[in-house]
């Protein structure tokens, strides 16, 4: 049995959960509970569908599946940071808002197909058996990826910036006390949140199954948001859930094709159970839990002057 | 408070988009609505369902409304919405998928002027026919070209749930594919779902990396056969054409065509002649049809026409005996067909397919 292109799937599958779940985190972080990022993903599939497959550069569709999750983005930051709107409600009408529009756009684009993203193939390097295909065969969106929660990581735990939007999360009467510009804040970190579901997005419709097809995120938003609770805010065990989940959902399909007499049913539950099972036992320990979770989480801010 | 008010006008606005619909037009028209399990620009089962609303649509013009409620979830919900258009004046509905069954015979139950039409289901009542296409005859097809095709003698097949129509399917294409080539297996991968692209494609990956060189899927999304274009293996289009994605790599499609069935039936309700039935069409009234024979030698396709001619005429069946079951043991003798009873209530693999039927 060969076993790089079983763990080149997973990357593939595992890849938008990154990107979405390091989005959500930076803006839970902040203090803001976006449940949008469904909505926001399918948007940003669209738009990157939609430019790459008029333009033929899949760059452009990179970008714009960014720009259209930021724009989904601002519309929730306007709603629940300027008008004090609640923060679940809009989340959840945003993802339904984003089902329609993306399906509304997307009529013209059914039955489209595209050419998948191209690999960045390293001469030479790329040739090495086993490490060769996946470390440096990947294409642009895959390394981006681990770049932005990389960069995440650094953000929230070096730098002052990213000190302020923990801070901002955790106590925002605090932090707004101490001059910070609260709201300005929580916009940049929820517009951060879109861009990143808009690359979720745009990954699925330009490399995963490169095509546009109404609803093709099936619930990967609502994973990416289970993600960062598993995580318990941690970058690291972002990642580390994030690959997790699409191992478990690809070895499963595996499983079937050997021939392992588990009920199918039961395989396709069990990326869920791990889920529900590890944040079981992370919970057990509430320090820990406590220390993580952003203290002001989907709590509306009212600037007292 | 906030969120009452957000919510109140989620609903409102919910259903008021279904009763606008409703309430448009008058007692004079016909109105015909029809409830979706997938979007309808899943580019397979769903946008075949609607492309036969749009032939009602085209024949009877401003004489009959129609409408659609697509994405509906089997169960419980699709109570909901069934009786929703049942009770904003509809005289015609269409369900379109297995898990409609139950809540489609309860409303019929409610709303007894009111026509049903459930699609792959085997429970009728009053006001209430079945009707289904015999695609195991194209599945059947698609399995000899397979045979011809087949280097690794192995076809990864991309499933849904485990129904007796997917099983039907599955048993349909080996027994062709073996009819061939007595070598033929089949892997099967559930992905319990009918529509999830990504899940659909990881599925058709795992086949190809297991060793599968044709893929054919009974879900509704083009991605297993997309994967296949780009593993540059072969495969088969479920429900549509689906050729534009895969142009290397698709073989033929088992297209669906209910336009004459919807349209038929619509013109009966118009009529006051509707009446209860349980219909299952094939090849022969068109209801099943295939897509041009593509990406194989001259031989392959002429032997594919004659085995579509074969069973359109009723010279060949696909269930013709003898037909083993995975333990060995025949279950339908030579010289015999399998009956309705055993072919709408399939529940067992045939030889030659891997692994065991989920119960």
């Amino acid at each position: 049995m060969d076993f790089v292109p079983v763990i080149l799937t997973v990357i593939t599958a595992s890849t938008p959960l990154l990107f979405a779940a390091t989005g959500e985190l930076v803006t839970e972080k902040s203090g803001v509970l976006n449940l949008g990022v469904e909505g926001m993903m399918l948007v940003g599939a669209i738009a990157a569908f939609a430019v790459a497959s008029t333009t033929g550069s899949g760059l452009a569709g990179i970008v714009a599946g960014a720009a259209a999750g930021t724009v989904m983005a601002s519309v929730f930051a306007f709603l629940t940071l300027t008008m004090l709107a609640n923060q679940v409600a809009t989340g959840l009408a945003l993802t339904i808002f984003g089902i329609g529009i993306s399906a509304l756009i997307g009529a013209g684009f059914v039955g489209f197909a595209l050419e998948p993203l191209p690999k960045l193939a390293i001469p030479v390097i790329s040739d090495i058996p086993v490490i060769g295909p996946i470390l440096f065969g990947q294409d642009i969106l895959v390394y981006l990826s681990f770049v932005m929660i990389l960069a995440v990581a650094w953000f929230l735990s070096r730098t002052r910036p990213g000190l302020i939007l923990k801070a901002v999360g955790e106590s925002h009467d605090s932090a707004h006390a101490l001059g910070y510009p609260v709201i300005a804040i929580r916009y940049a970190a929820v517009l951060f949140g879109g861009a990143m579901s808009g690359l979720a997005g745009a990954y699925l419709s330009l490399a995963y199954t490169p095509l546009w097809a109404e609803n093709m995120t099936a619930g990967r938003g609502w994973i990416a948001l289970a993600l960062v609770v598993f995580a318990t805010w941690r970058p690291g065990r972002v990642v580390l859930g994030a690959y997790m989940f699409g191992a478990i959902t690809i070895l499963q399909l595996h499983a079937q094709g050997w021939g392992i007499e588990i009920a199918s049913q039961f395989m396709s539950m069990l990326p869920y159970l791990a889920t529900i099972l590890v944040l079981v036992l992370i919970s057990r320990d509430k320090t820990k839990i406590r220390l993580n979770a952003p203290q002001c989480i989907g709590k509306v801010f009212h600037a007292a002057h | 408070m906030k969120r009452r008010t957000v919510f109140k006008a989620l609903a409102s606005a919910l259903s008021v988009g279904i009763l606008a619909a409703g309430m448009a037009s008058a007692s004079a028209q016909t109105k015909v609505g029809f409830v979706y399990v997938g979007p309808i620009g899943d580019h397979g089962w769903t946008y075949r369902h609607d492309q036969g609303r749009l032939a009602i649509e085209k024949e009877f013009g401003d004489k009959v409304k129609t409408t659609f409620v697509e994405s509906v979830k089997e169960g419980p919900d699709s109570e909901r919405v069934i009786r929703q258009l049942a009770a904003s004046g509809h005289d015609l509905i269409f369900t379109t998928s297995f898990g409609f069954m139950n809540p489609t015979i309860k409303v019929a139950k409610r709303f007894p002027n009111v026509k049903f039409e459930h699609a792959t289901g085997y429970k009728q009542d009053k006001n209430v026919a079945t009707y289904s296409g015999r695609f195991y005859e194209g599945r059947y097809i698609a399995g000899v070209i397979a045979g011809k095709t087949s280097k690794t003698n192995k076809i990864g097949y991309v499933a849904s749930f485990p129904i007796p129509e997917v099983v039907r399917g599955i048993n349909a294409f080996l027994l062709g594919a073996r009819s061939v080539n007595p070598a033929m297996s089949i892997s099967v991968v559930w992905v319990n779902s009918w529509y999830d692209p990504g899940k659909e494609g990881d599925a058709a990956k795992a086949l190809i990396d297991q060793g599968a060189d044709i893929i054919t899927q009974h879900t509704d999304s083009p991605a297993p056969l997309q994967v296949a274009e780009n593993r540059g293996v072969k495969g088969f289009g479920q429900a549509s054409d689906m050729e534009h994605f895969a142009p290397k790599a698709q073989l033929s499609a088992i297209i669906d065509d209910w336009n004459p069935y919807y349209v038929e039936r619509t013109r009966a309700v118009i009529d006051g002649t509707w009446k209860s039935q349980d219909v299952w069409y094939g090849l022969k009234e068109g209801m099943v049809q295939m897509a041009p024979y593509k990406n194989m030698p001259a031989d392959v396709a002429k032997l594919a026409k004659e085995t579509e001619e074969a069973i359109r005429s009723g010279k060949l069946h696909p269930f013709a005996g003898p037909i083993k079951d995975q333990s060995g043991k025949v279950v339908v003798e030579a010289g015999k067909v399998a009956d309705a009873g055993m072919l709408l209530g399939m529940n067992f693999y045939v030889e030659g397919v891997e692994g065991s039927l989920p119960k």
